[in-house]
C-alpha cells in the first residue's frame, strides 16, 4: 500500500535531531571547517543523545528498537540540516555499527557492539576508497588472503572518515577471484592491530570535522571470524545500499538548508529597486530548488523504504543516488549564485556549504543509513 | 512509508497495460487522420470491463484510490494507443461539479462538457480573458473569441470563463454553460496539432450568444472588489485545477515511461543493459544515460504520488500539485528527446513509436498551466508573494 506517513516515532525522532541540529550543529559548523577537526565536547553531546546504539538489539546492550534505514535517513537529514560535516562526525560509529547489526554473525554483535552501548564515546568508521582515479569498488586492489583459518589483508586506504580517532574499521577489500562485488568483502579490523598505520590524509575540499585519513594495511593479520558475516562473509550489496541512502540523506539535509537559508536572503536583498526574489530568475532558481529537494527526498525515503521491506534496494538506492547527486549539487551551487559576492567569502555558509556537498555527492562512504 | 503495490492493484495495473496496448493499432492510423473524431467505442472495447468494474471490492485499507489513478494514468500513457472508449465526460464536467448548484448539476451533468477558458490573448494569465457576458433583458449576452478547447468538437456543451466587469480584474471573471447550438455560438475550427492528434482541439467564436440567466454556474452574480479577491467561480475552477494537476503531470510521466522501456528494450537487444552494481565510471553512456532517464522518471512519478497522496488524506497540495505538474513537464520533453537520443537515427522513423511519443507528451509542459507558470505558483508559496508581488 502506497503510503508518505511516518510513525510517530520516526517523527520524534526527526523532530529532536532537527533541533539538535539547529541549535548545536550549525553553530559549531565553521569553526570545525577551520579547525578540521569536531570538537570532542560536541561528539559527546551528541553521543549522549543514545542515537548510536538506539537499533542495536537489547541482547548487545542496546536499544532494541527495529533496525529500520529509513529512520536512519530522517536522521541524516534532519542533522545535515545544520552541518552535513558535523553530522557525519558525530554519527561516523553508524557506518560500523549498521552494517554488523544487518550482516554480522550473531557472535560478532555480541562481540563488538556492546561498546557502541556505553556511555562512553566509541568511535568507529568504514574504509573504502583507494587512490586510483576512477576508483571501482568491484576493482580495488585492497586484497584479504586466506592464512591458515585467518586473514591477511593488504592495501591502502584513502579518505576514511574520522579514520585517526576510530577504534574499530570496517575495511573493504576483494576475498575471492568471484567476478565484480561478489568478490568483495568487509573485514573489521582493529585500529591498534600490528601492521595497520593511520595518517591524516592530505585534506579535503569540504567536510572537513570529518578528519579525513589514510590508512595503511601491511599484512596485517586478522582472525578467521573477522569478515563481516557468517562463514566467508556476507554480500555487501546491502551495506552498499546503506551508503548510497546514508549520503543521498545528507545530501538533502544540506539541500533544504541552502534552499532555506536563500529564501529570506533574496527578499531582503535589493537590487535595481526591488528586492531579487521579485524577479522570475532568481525566484525561478529557489522554485527549483524547492522542487528538487521535494523529489530527491521521496527517491531516498523510497530506497529507505524498499530496504525497511526486506526487498533488494540496490536498484532504488542507486536511482536515489543518482539522482540527488545529479540535483543535490546544482542546489548548493545555485544557492552561492544567489548570494553573489557574499556567497564566495567565508563570513557566510555558502561556500562552505558547496564544498560539502561536492564531498556528499562523490565520496562513496559518508554515513550509513 | 511505504511503496509497495498489492497484488490486486497490480492485477488493476496489468489490465490497464493490456488494455493500452490494445489500442495501439489505431495510434498511426489516428495521427495521422487527425481530421477524424475518435468512435464512442471500438471493436476492442466490450473485452474489457470498465475500470469502475475492476475496482469493485478493493480493500479499503489499500493505497488511496486517487494515488491508484495516478499509477493507472501513467501505465495508460506509457502506450500511444487510442483510448478504446470515450469518457462521456470532460473537464467542465469537473468544473461543474466543482462550483455548479446542485440543480445544475442535475441538469446538466449527463452532458459532455468541455471547458473553454484559453483566448488568443489570454492562456495561463486567465485575468486577462477578454470575452465578456452582459446581462440584458433576463438574459447574457456573449462576445468573444476562445481557442485550444479540448473536446471541443465531440462535446454537447462548454464551461466558458467570460467576464462581467472587466474593471473587477479577477472577480469579474465568471463561468457559463453554452450548449452546443445556442444562435451566436460557432464551431470556427478543429486545430491542427505536433501530437495528441486523437484529441480534439477547438476553436470557438461568440458572436451575441444570448444565454439564460441561470447559466450563470454556481449563480453568483455578485462581483467581489479587491485585488486578492477572486469569485467564488473562479475560485472553484481553481480548485478544479488542483485536483488535475498531478493527472496531466502522471501523462507526461507516461510518455517518458514508454520511450524509456521501449528504448531500454530495444538497446538490450544489442547488448546495451544497464548493471546497477557497475561503477559510473566503466558504464557506457548510453547505458548511463538509460539509468539518468530511469532515476528522473521515478523522481517525478513520486511528486505526482506525494501530491495525490496528500490529496487523498484530505490534506492541502496546492504546493505539492505544482511541484508534480512542473516535474512531469518537464519530464514529458527530456524524456522521449534522451531515449531518442539513445537508439539514434532510426528513433525518428515512423518504425518506431518513440517519435510519437516525444509529440504527444509534449503538451504536458504546455496545457494545466505551462511548467513557468508552475514555478511562480511554488515561487510565491515559498516566498509568501502574492500574485501582485511576483509577475
Amino acid at each position: 500500500m502506497i503510503s508518505f506517513a511516518l510513525t510517530e516515532e520516526q517523527n520524534q525522532v526527526r523532530e529532536t535531531l532537527l533541533s539538535f541540529a539547529e541549535n548545536e550543529l550549525a553553530s559549531r559548523a565553521r569553526s570545525a571547517d577551520e579547525a578540521r577537526k569536531a570538537p570532542a565536547e560536541l561528539l559527546d553531546m551528541a553521543w549522549s543523545l543514545g542515537f548510536t546504539g538506539l537499533s542495536i538489539p537489547e541482547a548487545c546492550g542496546g536499544g532494541g528498537a527495529p533496525r529500520s534505514h529509513l529512520t536512519g535517513a530522517l536522521m541524516l537529514e534532519a542533522l545535515s540540516y545544520g552541518c552535513a560535516g558535523l553530522a557525519s562526525a558525530a554519527f561516523s560509529s553508524m557506518l560500523f555499527v549498521n552494517p554488523v547489526i544487518d550482516l554480522g554473525s550473531e557472535e560478532q554483535k555480541l562481540r563488538y557492539l556492546p561498546a557502541f552501548c556505553s556511555e562512553t564515546r566509541c568511535t568507529a568508521s568504514l574504509a573504502i576508497h583507494e587512490a586510483a582515479p576512477g576508483f571501482d569498488i568491484a576493482g580495488m586492489t585492497t586484497r584479504a588472503e586466506r592464512n591458515g583459518r585467518g586473514w591477511v589483508i593488504t592495501g591502502a586506504k584513502r579518505l576514511v572518515p574520522m579514520g585517526e580517532r576510530a577504534n574499530h574499521l570496517l575495511a573493504l577489500a576483494r576475498a575471492s577471484d568471484a567476478s565484480g562485488l561478489a568478490g568483495i568483502r568487509a573485514f573489521i579490523v582493529r585500529t591498534d592491530a600490528a601492521g595497520v598505520t593511520i595518517a591524516p590524509d592530505s585534506g579535503t575540499i569540504g567536510l572537513t570535522a570529518l578528519g579525513f585519513a589514510r590508512v595503511e594495511l601491511a599484512g596485517v593479520p586478522l582472525e578467521g571470524d573477522a569478515v563481516l558475516g557468517n562463514g566467508d562473509g556476507a554480500d555487501i550489496r546491502p551495506l552498499l545500499a546503506s551508503l548510497r541512502i546514508g549520503g543521498a540523506a545528507l545530501a538533502v539535509g544540506l539541500a533544504r538548508a541552502v534552499s532555506n537559508f536563500a529564501i529570506p536572503y533574496a527578499k531582503e536583498r535589493v537590487a535595481f529597486g526591488e528586492p531579487i526574489a521579485r524577479k522570475q530568475s532568481i525566484a525561478f532558481m529557489l522554485a527549483d530548488m524547492h522542487i528538487e529537494c521535494d523529489a530527491m527526498r521521496w527517491m531516498v525515503w523510497k530506497a529507505a523504504a524498499e530496504a525497511d521491506a526486506g526487498r533488494d534496494a540496490t536498484r532504488a538506492s542507486v536511482l536515489a543516488q543518482n539522482y540527488v547527486n545529479r540535483r543535490a549539487f546544482k542546489i548548493a551551487d545555485d544557492g552561492l549564485q544567489i548570494f553573489g559576492g557574499h556567497g564566495y567569502v567565508r563570513d557566510l555558509p555558502l561556500e562552505m556549504w558547496l564544498r560539502n556537498m561536492r564531498m556528499l555527492t562523490i565520496h562513496d562512504a559518508i554515513a550509513a543509513a | 512509508m511505504d511503496f509497495s503495490i498489492s497484488e490486486s492493484d497490480r492485477a488493476v495495473l496489468d489490465d490497464v497495460v493490456v488494455e493500452a496496448k490494445a489500442g495501439e493499432k489505431y495510434a498511426r492510423y489516428y495521427d495521422e487522420h487527425e481530421e477524424e473524431v475518435l468512435p464512442k467505442s471500438f471493436p476492442e472495447a466490450p473485452s474489457f470491463p470498465p475500470i469502475q468494474r475492476r475496482l469493485r471490492g478493493r480493500s479499503r485499507n489499500d493505497t488511496p484510490m486517487l494515488v491508484l489513478q495516478v499509477l493507472m494514468r501513467i501505465e495508460r500513457e506509457a502506450h500511444c494507443g487510442v483510448p478504446l472508449r470515450q469518457p462521456p465526460t470532460a473537464l467542465g464536467n469537473a468544473a461543474l461539479d466543482a462550483a455548479g448548484t446542485e440543480a445544475q448539476k442535475t441538469r446538466w451533468g449527463h452532458l459532455m462538457l468541455a471547458m473553454s477558458i484559453t483566448e488568443p490573448g489570454a492562456g495561463s494569465d486567465t485575468k486577462a480573458i477578454q470575452t465578456t457576458a452582459r446581462l440584458e433583458g433576463g438574459e447574457w449576452i456573449l462576445n468573444g473569441d476562445k481557442i485550444f478547447v479540448t473536446n471541443g468538437v465531440r462535446c454537447d456543451g462548454a464551461i466558458v470563463w467570460a467576464t462581467v466587469d472587466r474593471s473587477a480584474g479577477r472577480g469579474g471573471i465568471k463561468s457559463f454553460l453554452v450548449l452546443k447550438g445556442t444562435p451566436g455560438f460557432e464551431l470556427v475550427r478543429k486545430e491542427k496539432k505536433l501530437g495528441i492528434r486523437s484529441s480534439d482541439t477547438a476553436a470557438y467564436a461568440f458572436r451575441n450568444c444570448r444565454i439564460p440567466r441561470d447559466h450563470l454556474i454556481g449563480g453568483n452574480e455578485n462581483v467581489p472588489r479587491g485585488e486578492s479577491e477572486g469569485s467564488a467561480s473562479y475560485k472553484g475552477v481553481l480548485k478544479t485545477f488542483n485536483m488535475t494537476r498531478p493527472f496531466v503531470a502522471a501523462g507526461g510521466i507516461g510518455k517518458a515511461l514508454g520511450a524509456f522501456r521501449f528504448a531500454r528494450d530495444r538497446l538490450a537487444e544489442t547488448g546495451v543493459v544497464v548493471d546497477v552494481d557497475e561503477s559510473p565510471n566503466f558504464r557506457s553512456a548510453t547505458a548511463q544515460a538509460l539509468l539518468d532517464l530511469e532515476a528522473d522518471i521515478e523522481a517525478a512519478t513520486l511528486t505526482v504520488l506525494r501530491a495525490a497522496w496528500l490529496a487523498a488524506q484530505g490534506e492541502p497540495n496546492n504546493l505539492e500539485a505544482s511541484v508534480a505538474k512542473a516535474k512531469g513537464g518537464e519530464l514529458c520533453r527530456s524524456g522521449p528527446q534522451r531515449a531518442m537520443e539513445a537508439l539514434g537515427a532510426m528513433s525518428l522513423s515512423h518504425d518506431y513509436p518513440v517519435e510519437q511519443y516525444l509529440r504527444d507528451g509534449r503538451i504536458t509542459d504546455i496545457y494545466e498551466g505551462t511548467g513557468q507558470i508552475q514555478r511562480l505558483v511554488i515561487a510565491r508559496a515559498i516566498l509568501g508573494y502574492s500574485s501582485e508581488e511576483l509577475t
